[in-house]
């Protein structure tokens, strides 16, 4: 081990000499291979989606909660879609849900979230120059962009952008005649996600490889901080899921396109009985979960890593149960990929399928639950400082539990059979996976903003639009629960065809305006956000006091991280206030050697090995010295 | 006019918060709190988890108890009751981890809080804890599991002999209803043979379907067992009958299924629920396109007595229409031409 990363190390000292050299603008901010930039890339982009999706959910929470409402004032922006009478369409209602879901699952949770805090952080805090393959990574990044344009392109088209939900189940999404959005909108959502696909596999070999082979000098596996940890196993799960998720799409797109019939059977429609016999359209909904549950934790892993982050550096005190987390994290990656049908209880497939997954599936609530008590007891006896970072974070834990328990009523297939595609289930995603994974995100922002760009953001913004987001999403999806539970369906335009829905309008109505008020006070995060870039307090070394690598750099560091060597790891990434210790952090660079005065019994003894290590090290260096 | 003064009355808005927060900016400068490790914030955001654990408790308490009856909905299935039974121990179970969990979550940050004198406690791991709280998640969740499962089991379980089959197929975007007569045997279809006039593509040379009848509603009796054959002449669609705690995809090219025992005929759910126009209603649950949210079917619960009454009323497709006979082979035409005749009688 020792041999290996020494020879490592040995490697990097040469290939800093090729970094150095002067950019233009096109590489520098374009076209650049520099993994901070396009960490930066990938969170500028996601922000522009954020808005379009939460703006687009602002739309039908318009519809849902003032039915009666005349839209005519959304007809410069809308068209068509608002009709005579000043109603939105109820076609391009369906769209908006799908494309809210398109946009926020994949463009902003996934691209967005892993993608910026992938890429930023793992050659910073596991002690690289960059990622392993600059240019792949370059690729990643405008591959998600193509995709983005595309998508983007689709919500203008004369038919429509998608409309059969985020899931695009077919036969919906395969025939044009079912609904509009199936026609060019479902061509483009498929090339969109096609290119995305791509990008996402180019962007997790590469924080893969990244992890495996550039770790620093000592930055062990048990060494690495949990961030790291959640993005390399985020990165496995998508390499293994979305390939899955790109068949589907190609058999979609051939029984679009070239009349086979892989999901297709004894269809009549528009008139006409169409030709397809012997497909399954449940065939792809097993497909398509494949990838769509382990999504949920591409989506929610990257955001607890950052909160165990976080947490741990504001409470002053180690994460508690390192080893748990790790195990926690990797029973979930392995359960993640075999509880998919538990979306699908009432699909019409075998019950017994649905006993096994619901097996499975409460087993994963399991290591959630884990990770949950240990955030916990990480927070008690701490010394904790409320950075918006915090806050957030104690946020996320918050939607967490919330979301994660009303987990346990639809996992168990019995309940299911009522809850299923109601309201409930809205409240569950979007609490435990939607609006946790984005207070991990936001969290991720204010905690690195210094690191990425060299400045503070105001803490106080920071406060007040914490406060405004965690009450809002609460009063957006709690309401939601009270809905479910009476049975009101997903992706209905209007409740008053039923008796059993046309009730709770002032429910509805409350939860529009608690929408809107949340997606407002967005404004005051995208305000600090371009502010602070451009006039914030300057940011100090190390703001956080923290102990990982990434707060060794400079305050603006350039490509390659580290103007001379990459420092030595000595230690785990959770030493706050370890008794005996002077400062209540000691940064991971800090050699036992050094704090005697604070070492544990089992690490005095690493001394000696770390001795020699260093001796070792030394005459390496000696030998590279008499080379040149 | 109003545009231009909303206009205003936002810029006017804004330029408020921007001299506030410019001023607060310099303030904090001023007394030199940003170079603090916490500064008085710090106080205010501890107190306000508190305050946010108390108010929003206060409100999910009084809202859940005022509103129960309403998004309680009355059960009227027998599976229903058991469902519903595991719903409210789950609730029961999961509520109190909620409550326990959020109490700690909120008020560690209040105790908790920055001390500048006060250094945290280094505890990096406990493996009796986590053992205890991995096991204990774990007995507690093969609990719900188990008696989940017994429960799911007894549902999917294969009908009855004697139910009552009735046959609901979706299509864009509208359900119709098919029963099977007095054989209690549906005749086959195929989506080839749909027409106008035979919308569910009903193959008349099948001899069980000779005596097949449509409906406008679902009909069915208290207390006796009732199948749903289930299926999609378009796209996916499901039935959802919330106050019988059924729910199916609708699967065009795969039938699905769901029996149940109703137990509650709409006159007397009427009655309990103080509500003369009340009616079971299925509804779609899969998106299905533009009318996805209107699909709806009115299921009528009656007294066995009168569901036989019923049944006997009911004219087949064929009496309803005896063009739809005139094609079929001589042998099955002698069918249908008998009971054309005993329709008239």
């Amino acid at each position: 081990m020792a041999t290996a990363s020494v020879a490592n190390h040995d490697v990097h000292a040469h290939d800093h000499h090729d970094h150095e050299h002067h950019d233009n603008f096109i590489t520098k901010y374009i076209f650049t291979q520099d993994h901070k930039m396009i960490g930066k890339q990938f969170l500028v982009t996601g922000i522009f989606w954020a808005i379009i999706g939460g703006f687009l959910s602002i739309l039908f929470r318009l519809q849902l909660g003032f039915p009666e409402m005349n839209l005519e004032w959304l007809r410069p922006l809308l068209g068509g879609w608002i009709d005579e009478t000043g109603k939105l369409d109820p076609t391009f209602y369906l769209a908006l849900v799908t494309m809210h879901g398109t946009i926020m699952v994949f463009f902003v949770l996934t691209a967005g979230l892993s993608g910026t805090f992938s890429n930023f952080l793992i050659p910073l805090q596991i002690g690289a120059r960059d990622m392993a393959s600059g240019f792949m990574n370059m690729l990643s990044y405008w591959f998600f962009f193509l995709s983005s344009v595309i998508m983007f392109i689709s919500l203008f088209i004369k038919t429509g952008p998608a409309g059969g939900g985020w899931v695009v189940y077919p036969p919906l999404s395969a025939l044009e005649q079912a609904i509009p959005g199936s026609g060019l909108g479902m061509t483009l959502w498929l090339i969109a996600m096609t290119f995305f696909i791509a990008s996402s596999l180019l962007g997790g070999i590469n924080y893969i490889t990244t992890v495996i082979n550039l770790r620093t000098k000592g930055m062990s596996f048990s060494r690495l901080p949990l961030t790291i940890w959640a993005f390399f196993l985020t990165a496995v799960i998508g390499l293994l899921s979305f390939p899955v998720l790109f068949a589907a799409a190609l058999l979609l797109v051939f029984d679009r396109s070239f009349g086979t019939s892989f999901y297709l059977s004894d269809i009549y429609i528009g008139g006409e009985a169409l030709p397809n016999t012997g497909g399954s359209p449940v065939l792809y909904q097993h497909l398509f979960w494949f990838l769509g549950h382990p999504e949920v934790y591409i989506v929610l892993l990257p955001a607890l890593g950052i909160t165990s982050e976080v947490i741990a550096t504001n409470s002053r005190k180690p994460i508690f149960g390192y080893k748990a987390m790790i195990i926690s994290m990797l029973g979930i990656t392995i359960l993640s990929f075999i509880v998919w049908a538990h979306h699908m209880f009432v699909s019409g497939m075998n019950p017994f399928l649905g006993s096994i997954f619901m097996f499975l599936t409460l087993i994963i609530a399991v290591p959630s639950a884990v990770k949950v008590f240990n955030y916990l007891t990480t927070l008690w006896r701490g010394n904790l400082i409320f950075t918006p970072a915090m806050l957030f974070s104690i946020g996320l834990v918050s939607f967490f539990i919330s979301g994660g328990l009303t987990g346990i009523f639809l996992g168990n297939s019995a309940i299911d059979i009522q809850l299923h595609d109601t309201y409930f289930v809205v409240a569950h995603f979007h609490l435990v996976m939607g609006s946790a994974s984005f207070f991990g995100l936001l969290a991720g922002v204010y905690h690195w903003f210094p690191k990425m760009f060299g400045r503070m953001m105001d803490a106080r913004l920071g406060y007040v639009h914490f406060w405004l987001t965690f009450v809002g999403v609460y009063m957006v999806f709690f309401p939601m629960h009270y809905i479910g539970i009476a049975g009101f369906p997903r992706r209905y335009y209007s409740w008053t065809n039923f008796e059993f829905t046309n009730m709770y309008t002032d429910l509805n109505m409350f939860v529009s305006v608690a929408a809107i008020i949340t997606f407002a006070a967005q404004f005051i995060f995208l305000f600090n956000f371009f502010y602070s870039m451009y006039r914030g307090r300057k940011a100090t070394l190390n703001p956080w006091r923290s102990t990982t690598l990434e707060w060794t750099t400079p305050i603006n560091p350039g490509h390659g991280n580290w103007p001379g060597e990459i420092p030595t790891v000595y230690r785990w990434p959770y030493d706050y206030s370890k008794p005996g210790a002077a400062e209540d952090f000691i940064p991971q660079t800090v050699p036992f050697s050094q704090t005697p005065e604070s070492n544990l019994p089992h690490e005095q003894e690493l001394v000696k090995l770390e001795e020699e290590i260093m001796k070792e090290e030394s005459e390496v260096l000696v030998a590279n010295e008499n080379k040149h | 006019m109003y545009g231009f003064l909303i206009g205003v009355g936002v810029l006017l808005l804004l330029s408020i918060i921007w001299m506030v927060y410019r001023i607060q900016t310099l303030v904090s400068v001023v007394k030199g709190s940003d170079k603090k490790v916490a500064s008085g914030s710090n106080k205010i955001n501890a107190i306000l988890f508190v305050l946010f654990l108390l108010g929003t408790g206060i409100l999910m308490f009084w809202y859940s108890i005022k509103e129960f009856d309403n998004y309680q909905l009355p059960i009227a299935s027998e599976h229903g009751v058991v469902t519903d039974r595991l719903f409210w121990v789950t609730m029961a179970v999961t509520g109190i981890v909620f409550l326990i969990t959020h109490i700690l979550l909120f008020i560690f940050p209040y105790k908790y809080q920055y001390k500048e004198n006060r250094k945290a406690t280094f505890y990096p791991d406990n493996n009796k804890l986590e053992v205890i709280w991995t096991a204990v998640p774990g007995v507690v969740l093969a609990g719900l599991v188990l008696t989940g499962w017994m429960a799911w089991s007894d549902i999917t379980a294969p009908a009855p002999e004697n139910a009552h089959v009735v046959e609901i197929m979706g299509y864009q975007f509208a359900w119709d209803v098919r029963y099977p007569g007095k054989d209690n045997v549906l005749g086959d279809y195929d989506y080839r043979l749909i027409t106008a006039s035979n919308s569910h593509g009903v193959d008349f040379t099948d001899k069980n379907a000779i005596d097949d009848f449509p409906s406008p509603k679902v009909v069915i009796p208290k207390g006796e067992p009732v199948l749903f054959k289930i299926r999609a002449r378009d796209v996916l669609h499901s039935v959802f009958a919330p106050h019988m705690r059924l729910k199916m995809d609708a699967v065009p090219g795969m039938p699905t299924r769901f029996w149940f025992v109703p137990t509650k005929t709409t006159e007397e759910m009427r009655a309990e629920l103080n509500n003369p126009e009340f009616e079971y209603e299925i509804a779609c649950t899969e998106i299905c396109g533009r009318g996805h949210f209107s699909m709806k079917k009115v299921i009528e619960v009656v007294e066995p007595e009168a569901y036989q009454k019923w049944l006997a009323e009911q004219k087949s497709f064929i009496q309803q229409n005896p063009s739809l006979a005139e094609s079929l082979p001589a042998e099955m035409k002698e069918l249908a031409d008998i009971q054309l005749s005993e329709s008239k009688k």
